[in-house]
């Protein structure tokens, strides 16, 4: 034990001089160094990013703001020969047109109608994706069925006339789902109650439905070629979503079934389809489905881009279900197979209720990408946001340098809120879900 | 209370409720729904072809087309060109726009993805900002921006902005200088060429001298020595000895237009643009959630190993992350290529403009011209994702 005597003999007998306090590791400053200018490298990188902005930033804030026209009733005032600026963006054309924007040329005193639409739809969406909202069985029900019902009534104004020929075929129609149930029933010697409910409620459904439609409420027709706007825009993205959610579901649990052939075609389907663009689509169903059809048949012609964005979202809508199904613990159907439920009801009470839930965000992003591709349908002539800007871009009343750009910006503007508003949605619930999985 | 299960035979089942027997019921139905509906769709069609009056067949291929396409990389006359040309004029065109702007994109949407991780507060903002932006607006948007906004502000001919050696731009697009080759430009590809292969040994012989000896050797400078040197020495050379084998010839500005040089059209400058800023979003998220997948051990581990921060990121990171990365990539690649569709709407004559556009609207055979160019889209697709996957097949981790 000589450790005490081996050690060099130094004790300190003054105080050491207190090191400086740290320069500033807090506050604003401190935040700057860190963040900024840690290193030459930073200091370069900041500075040039900074130099980018200066560039870029105050020339764009002076053209959409400081240097625009906000008032205006034509192109007098966006032009510099008339004795109007030029040097900014053009927002007195966009006021001015604001209503075509938005309703196309739907009937002027009809537009009420387009206005209760909207608000359906926004009740429709909040309803299913606010999450903590009552009844949302209901907000399904509604967003499926009673939705689309009641705005093709409001659009077109319903009274379809179908005549008493198309009811008495619809009886016969009816009477034969029924038969068709109960002698199902009869031959698998189960209770006759459940499949006459059944098939009851199928004709039901559809009677319900074809009767609104039928029924005239007094409002007047517009045709759909006056249809155009935020509305078009806002009706392609709605039916794709109504379709393309329960055909895509289908579609996913064809691919995942045990039986050869219905996988097969669904996977013929879905990889056809998620392999070419959706602008070749759009042409197809603009140019062949009046060929597939018999003659005397015309399809009109906003619904066959509805038709098309419709199937193509289906397939990329299956793809994000069939994520969802396979992140299903194998138990899970297990469990479900043990208790003695059929496939339906394993899929509709067990499954489906909890795959579903995983992929909200997947099928909130699909929606975005389906939102941003209807612009498409514009280049087959149908007048949705992006072509009445370009209609009124090339109106002789607003002939302005600056018009082109200010439409396109609002397009732009749009386009951005709605889609930044839903991926917001979406890292929500994913932060949400993700809650429930932490430990 | 007894409850004696008497194991009797077992209870009579229909073979109705065999789950094989329901299964093929099912199919057969399925079958039948699509077969009759083949069969609807295509009896109505000849039908509706008949009546108006259009041939069927790939023949109308080798009909006289007798219009022009704006751009062209092989020989394309209205005279002399037929449809089966323009369809191979509009796929160059697709393939050529799709190529370079993939090329583009990477750079660009790597750029940004490393940047949104970076530790400076200023650039990561930019880069989010850039991302967040681009994504959530339409490409058809942006393309239509692009163009009309944009390069619709540039001046007339007469007016041309003149940017330097030899680039005019002007409402027309962009001129540079056209490189002529003389006849002995082979030497200067030879050497390329040359260049390509001595740089694939040289890293081979490297890689096996560091597993053997752990010695290191600059794979780096040797590599751009060999690519870009050995051709510019071999062009000095050729030209002491006085062998020109690329000369250039610069357009000349006349009155009202210029002419010769190499014209570059605004519409394939704005759908470049245009796909290439947007596909850069989404790819700069693709990078960053690979980089992210990279554990922090990771890059702790080989900081203890003594490797620098930029070995780190070459030797740990970004190997472990292209795995991540490689599958949606493809997908963006893939995305890229199809958008380039977009092109109808400014006016490039890609592949759908050309042919699913003015031939299909000349000829009327929707239902060949339809065919064929989703038969493109889906080859070029289900290609991409093959050699894709044999990339990835090489990246992925190999376990035991």
């Amino acid at each position: 034990m000589s450790t005490a005597v081996d050690m060099p003999r130094f004790v300190r007998a003054k105080q050491v001089d207190a090191l400086p306090p740290p320069n500033l590791a807090r506050g604003p400053i401190a935040w700057v160094r860190e963040n900024l200018f840690s290193g030459p490298f930073n200091t370069i990188l900041t500075l040039v990013v900074f130099y980018l902005l200066y560039v870029t930033v105050p020339p764009l804030v002076k053209f959409l703001f400081i240097d625009a026209v906000w008032s205006g009733s034509d192109r007098a005032a966006c032009r510099a020969d008339s004795g109007g600026s030029e040097a900014g963006a053009c927002w007195a054309f966009i006021f001015d047109k604001i209503n075509y924007f938005i309703y196309g040329s739907y009937t002027i005193s009809e537009r009420w109608r387009v206005n209760i639409f909207f608000a359906l739809l926004a009740i429709g969406v909040a309803w299913l994706l606010w999450l903590k909202a009552p009844r949302r069985d209901l907000g399904a029900v509604y967003f499926f069925w009673i939705f689309p019902v009641l705005s093709y009534i409001l659009l077109t104004g319903g009274n379809a006339d179908l005549g008493a020929r198309f009811w008495l075929g619809f009886a016969i129609f009816a009477a034969l789902v029924i038969a068709l149930f109960a002698f199902a029933a009869a031959i698998l010697k189960t209770s006759m109650r459940p499949a006459l409910i059944m098939g009851g409620g199928i004709v039901a459904v559809i009677g319900i439905t074809l009767a609104l439609v039928d029924i005239d409420f007094g409002l007047a027709h517009v045709p759909t070629s006056l249809w155009g706007g935020i509305l078009v825009t806002l009706l392609v993205a709605t039916v794709g979503i109504v379709v393309s959610l329960p055909f895509g579901i289908v579609l996913a649990l064809g691919r995942r079934s045990k039986l050869p052939i219905v996988r097969m075609a669904s996977v013929i389907f879905i990889e056809f389809v998620r392999g070419v663009p959706l602008i070749t689509v759009l042409i197809m169903a603009n140019t062949m489905l009046p060929l597939f059809l018999p003659g005397d048949i015309t399809v009109d012609r906003l619904l066959r881009p509805l038709i098309g964005t419709a199937l193509f979202a289906s397939a990329y809508m299956a793809e994000v279900v069939r994520g969802g199904l396979q992140a299903m613990p194998k138990g899970q159907y297990e469990g479900a197979m043990s208790l003695g439920l059929n496939y339906p009801q394993m899929m509709t009470l067990i499954i489906l209720p909890q795959a579903l839930r995983i992929v909200i965000p997947g099928i909130v992003n699909t929606f975005i990408g389906l939102f941003k591709d209807t612009s498409l349908v514009a280049i087959v002539g149908i007048f949705d946001l992006v072509k009445t800007i370009e209609a009124s871009r090339i109106d002789p009343a607003w002939a302005a340098p600056t018009i082109g750009i200010t439409g396109y910006a609002f397009a732009a503007l749009f386009y951005f809120v709605f889609c930044f508003g839903m991926s917001r949605y979406s890292l929500g619930v994913e932060r949400r879900l993700a809650a429930g999985q932490k430990r | 209370m007894q409850t004696v299960v008497s194991q009797t035979s077992p209870p009579q089942k229909s073979f109705l409720y065999d789950p094989k027997v329901r299964g093929i019921f099912y199919q057969v139905v399925l079958v039948a729904a699509i077969v009759f509906l083949f069969y609807v769709a295509a009896t109505n069609a000849i039908e509706n072809l008949q009546r108006a009056k259009i041939a069927s067949g790939f023949g109308f291929l080798n009909n006289t087309a007798g219009f022009d396409i704006s751009q062209t990389l092989i020989q394309f006359s209205a005279a002399g060109g037929t449809y089966g040309d323009a369809f191979i004029v509009g796929l160059l065109n697709t393939l050529l726009v799709s190529v370079i702007g993939i090329f583009f994109t990477t750079i660009l949407g790597f750029t940004i993805g490393i940047a949104r991780l970076s530790k400076n507060w200023m650039v990561a903002k930019v880069a989010m900002v850039y991302v967040e932006v681009l994504r959530n607006i339409p490409l058809l948007v942006q393309l239509l921006f692009w163009y009309i906004a944009v390069l619709g502000t540039l001046p007339q001919p007469r007016n041309s902005l003149e940017m330097g050696a030899g680039f005019y731009l002007n409402s027309r697009g962009l001129f540079m200088a056209k490189p002529l080759y003389a006849s002995d430009a082979w030497v200067l590809l030879a050497a390329l060429v040359i260049g390509l292969v001595g740089t694939f040994v040289y890293r081979h012989w490297a890689r096996k001298q560091q597993e053997q000896t752990g010695r290191q050797y600059p794979v780096g400078k040797v590599t751009l020595a060999l690519v870009l040197g050995l051709p510019i020495l071999t062009w000095i050379v050729l030209a002491l000895v006085g062998a020109n084998p690329i000369s250039f010839e610069l357009p000349r500005k006349g009155t009202f237009n210029l002419t010769g040089g190499m014209q570059i059209l605004p519409e394939f400058v704005a759908l470049l643009l245009g796909l290439v800023t947007y596909t850069a979003a989404f790819i700069a998220e693709v990078v960053r959630a690979g980089i992210l997948a990279v554990s922090k051990g990771q890059s702790e581990a080989a900081g203890s190993l003594g490797l620098t921060p930029g070995q780190t990121l070459r030797l740990v990171v970004i190997p472990q992350a292209m795995r991540v990365i490689v599958p949606p990539l493809t997908s963006q690649y893939l995305n890229l290529t199809k958008n380039s569709s977009l092109a109808v709407a400014i006016g490039y004559p890609d592949l759908v403009q050309v042919f699913m556009g003015t031939v299909l609207n000349q000829t009327g055979q929707a239902i060949e011209v339809v065919v064929i160019t989703m038969g493109v889209y889906l080859t070029i697709s289900l290609l991409t994702s093959f050699i894709m996957n044999v990339y990835n097949r090489r990246v992925a981790i190999v376990e035991r």
